[in-house]
């Protein structure tokens, strides 16, 4: 850094620490190791400072007459305590600052406020979603008192609200931190939500005339430190306590917002944000974690086909050899939403199997201005490194459409895209001696195609891509593949084996340090070193809205 | 670590040991001869005839679901039964309740309940972790089926098994 940032010394419970210049209280004392409890609090978002559980007892040095601070006996300064609390969350720390934490003020205070916010709750946590990972609960046991001492009717409040099309509120749930008024304010930049009435009546609500249909509503849910906000989706659907948690990637655009995969046997329940300053923060778009259910959709492929006609993987594989040999002239049409170890066993078939000329389908979109980019293809910067794309990606398609009406090529090897989309026709597709694809689902080319091979989708494979920024980040296998379908790691390294090439490539571990060791900006990596925030292989100052 | 076990000082006619296989004997004819007098009756003529008359409060049978007095199940599908189940043998499928429904404030119901009885060890936990006394051990025990999937019971059988329980919690009163 090119500012150093001055150091303070700060004491908390009775221990001198330092922290830097412009530290919150709440953040020091958590880096010390007393965690203080909080609603309001939000390290992304601004600080309203409204829900008054983060109190602690605070104190300044004593000073003498000439505005010294006095010492004391141990050469350290002594600390004044102010007699009352202070909220820790909007205090920056100071010189000679001193905090208590687990003082039997501070411990009261923590009491009462939880009494306050429990008052008009409607304690139904075996019907609430939030229930396992809600702040309430956790606090309540922490901090809070085993009774209520409320005799009095409990407010009713509005229950089962839409507020949007993807969020649910439940207002008697809510303990009015105001965390998704300041994350739709600040973050997704469309000011909807509000507090309407006064005291114990006070909810949360919607601008009259809007919904809160931002693209990225469902944060409100993840921010949500209670039941209040639920997700329309998830709701009622799977208690979160029996999920399994995948640290993976997203790969809906260029960014590849870092995720966690909420799965139970076999069956993908929720995805969530999960913590990268370097790429999404803590957000992501509602129609990035929502594009899950293709992987258990009808048109799902599940066996592979010989024309047309189901049959085991090792026929399917050594016919797609056989018919690809025979072709005659081939092109390879890729696709940039593979893996890294996808694309690179691509180009080695390729080399195998003399492909003259490939491409990816590239995807483009507005830029939303905030996480989603232009680029709506997760590894168009790998496809560009492994050379299955030029610098611009889907320039040589038409040569290769070309190709193909002027029956220069006759043959195609299509991995994970739909030659419609590529434009193609369905005369163009007849024209053609050989099709070769793998899919997830079910498409014009798979029906058109002479092997279709049924491929994995993003949550059932481990594998890396590389972001818009040239961030190198991980996939990992949530699920396991529907039906008879493989990793396309597996189906392009039999392709390789059928076509003669002899390679020893058993496990994603092998083929990546295959490929770290043909491909020099990978040399000296592996998959367990790219670790679960990725890390940065290629340097591109590109910012996320290029 | 190996230790020296002292075998018992037996007596002379210990020893002998036929003494003492005379003086059981004697007790398993005593227990005959009051049989055939017809003063013991130790025998019960299973199925015709049943201890269930005699079978305690709380004597844990068959898992069942119970509806409270307004006929509303009590079950909400939290799933706690499904998660403290050591043998696994509960599935719950959650669901929710139509907003026109007599009981929408309650918002969610299961979709289904199937528990494996094939699986249940009849353990209790069940009934002890329910946050709502949906779920309670009755006195069913002769549970038989042809097949694995005649082992399961649903959830109407379930609410079959269980019936009406009334008088417990109130947490969904609209008044509270």
């Amino acid at each position: 850094m090119s500012t150093e940032v001055p150091l303070l010394n700060v004491q908390i419970d009775g221990v001198w620490l330092q922290f830097p210049k412009g530290t919150k209280v709440i953040d020091a004392c958590q880096q010390a190791g007393k965690f203080i409890p909080r609603y309001c609090y939000h390290p992304k978002l601004s600080i309203p400072g409204n829900c008054r559980m983060c109190l602690i007892e605070m104190g300044m040095p004593k000073m003498t007459p000439d505005r010294k601070p006095v010492l004391g006996p141990d050469g350290k300064p002594e600390i004044g305590w102010i007699p009352r609390p202070q909220i820790s969350c909007a205090q920056d720390v100071a010189e000679g600052m001193g905090v208590r934490t687990d003082s039997p003020m501070v411990k009261e205070c923590r009491q009462g406020v939880m009494e306050f916010l429990l008052i008009n709750h409607p304690l139904d946590c075996p019907i609430c979603d939030q229930a396992g990972e809600c702040r309430l609960q956790e606090f309540s046991v922490e901090y809070g008192n085993a009774h209520s001492r409320f005799l009095e009717r409990k407010v009713k409040k509005p229950k089962n609200v839409e507020l949007g099309p993807r969020v649910t509120l439940d207002a008697e749930r809510c303990v009015l931190c105001s965390r998704c008024i300041r994350f739709m304010k600040e973050v997704a930049n469309d000011d909807v939500l509000g507090f309407v009435d006064r005291g114990g009546f006070s909810t949360i609500a919607c601008h009259p005339d809007k919904t809160l249909e931002s693209n990225y509503s469902l944060n409100t849910v993840d921010i949500c430190p209670v039941g209040a906000l639920t997700s329309t989706d998830f709701r009622f659907k799977m208690r979160v306590w029996f999920l399994k948690e995948t640290k993976s990637i997203d790969v809906n655009d260029g960014l590849g917002c870092n995720i966690l995969i909420g799965s139970r046997e076999g069956q993908i329940y929720r995805i969530t944000p999960r913590e990268n300053n370097d790429v999404n923060g803590n957000w992501i778009p509602d129609s990035h974690r929502l594009n899950f259910k293709y992987l258990r959709a009808e048109e799902r492929l599940l066996q592979p086909t010989v024309e047309g006609k189901q049959t085991s993987w090792s026929d399917a594989v050594s016919a797609a050899v056989t018919k690809l040999k025979s072709a005659g002239k081939l092109a390879l049409v890729a696709s940039a939403r593979l893996t890294n170890e996808e694309l690179y066993l691509a180009k080695r078939l390729a080399t195998a199997l003399n492909v003259t000329i490939q491409d990816v389908l590239p995807r483009t979109g507005e830029p939303d201005g905030i996480l989603i980019p232009a680029d709506r293809n997760p590894n168009t910067s790998g496809a560009r490194l492994l050379g299955a794309t030029g610098e611009t990606p889907g320039a040589r398609l038409k040569d290769i459409l070309a190709g193909v009406r002027n029956g220069s090529i006759t043959g195609i090897l299509c991995l994970g895209e739909d030659l419609l989309d590529c434009g193609f026709t369905h005369d163009d597709l007849a024209k053609l001696k050989v099709i070769v694809v793998t899919s997830i689902l079910a498409n014009p080319t798979t029906a058109a195609a002479h092997v279709a091979l049924p491929g994995a989708g993003f949550a059932e494979k481990r594998g890396s891509m590389i972001n818009i920024r040239g961030r190198l980040q991980r996939l990992n296998k949530a699920v396991e593949p529907l039906g008879e379908a493989r990793d396309d790691w597996e189906i392009l390294t039999d392709l390789l084996a059928a076509a003669g090439c002899v390679h020893s490539l058993h496990s994603i571990e092998d083929v990546f340090r295959a490929m770290s060791q043909d491909v020099p900006e990978f040399a000296g990596l592996n998959l367990g070193k790219i670790g679960d925030l990725g890390l940065q292989l290629l340097n591109k100052p590109e910012t996320v809205t290029a | 670590m190996a230790y020296t076990v002292r075998r018992p000082n037996l007596t002379f006619w210990e020893k002998l040991y036929l003494p003492n296989i005379v003086a059981g004997l004697a007790i398993t004819f005593n227990h005959l001869k009051k049989m055939l007098k017809g003063e013991t009756k130790v025998v019960m003529q299973y199925p015709e005839e049943k201890w269930d008359a005699q079978l305690p409060e709380y004597y844990r049978g068959a898992p069942t679901l119970v509806t409270d007095e307004h006929g509303r199940e009590r079950c909400v599908s939290c799933q706690l039964c499904e998660f403290i189940c050591p043998p696994r043998a509960i599935k719950i499928t959650p669901g929710s309740l139509p907003t026109d429904s007599k009981f929408a404030k309650v918002e969610k119901a299961p979709q289904a309940f199937d528990i494996d009885m094939s699986r249940c060890i009849y353990c209790g936990l069940c009934e002890e972790v329910c946050p709502e006394q949906a779920i309670y051990l009755r006195k069913d025990y002769a549970v038989t089926g042809e097949s694995r999937a005649d082992m399961v019971h649903h959830k109407a059988k379930l609410y079959e098994l269980g019936g009406s329980m009334p008088g417990l919690v109130h947490k969904w009163n609209p008044d509270k």
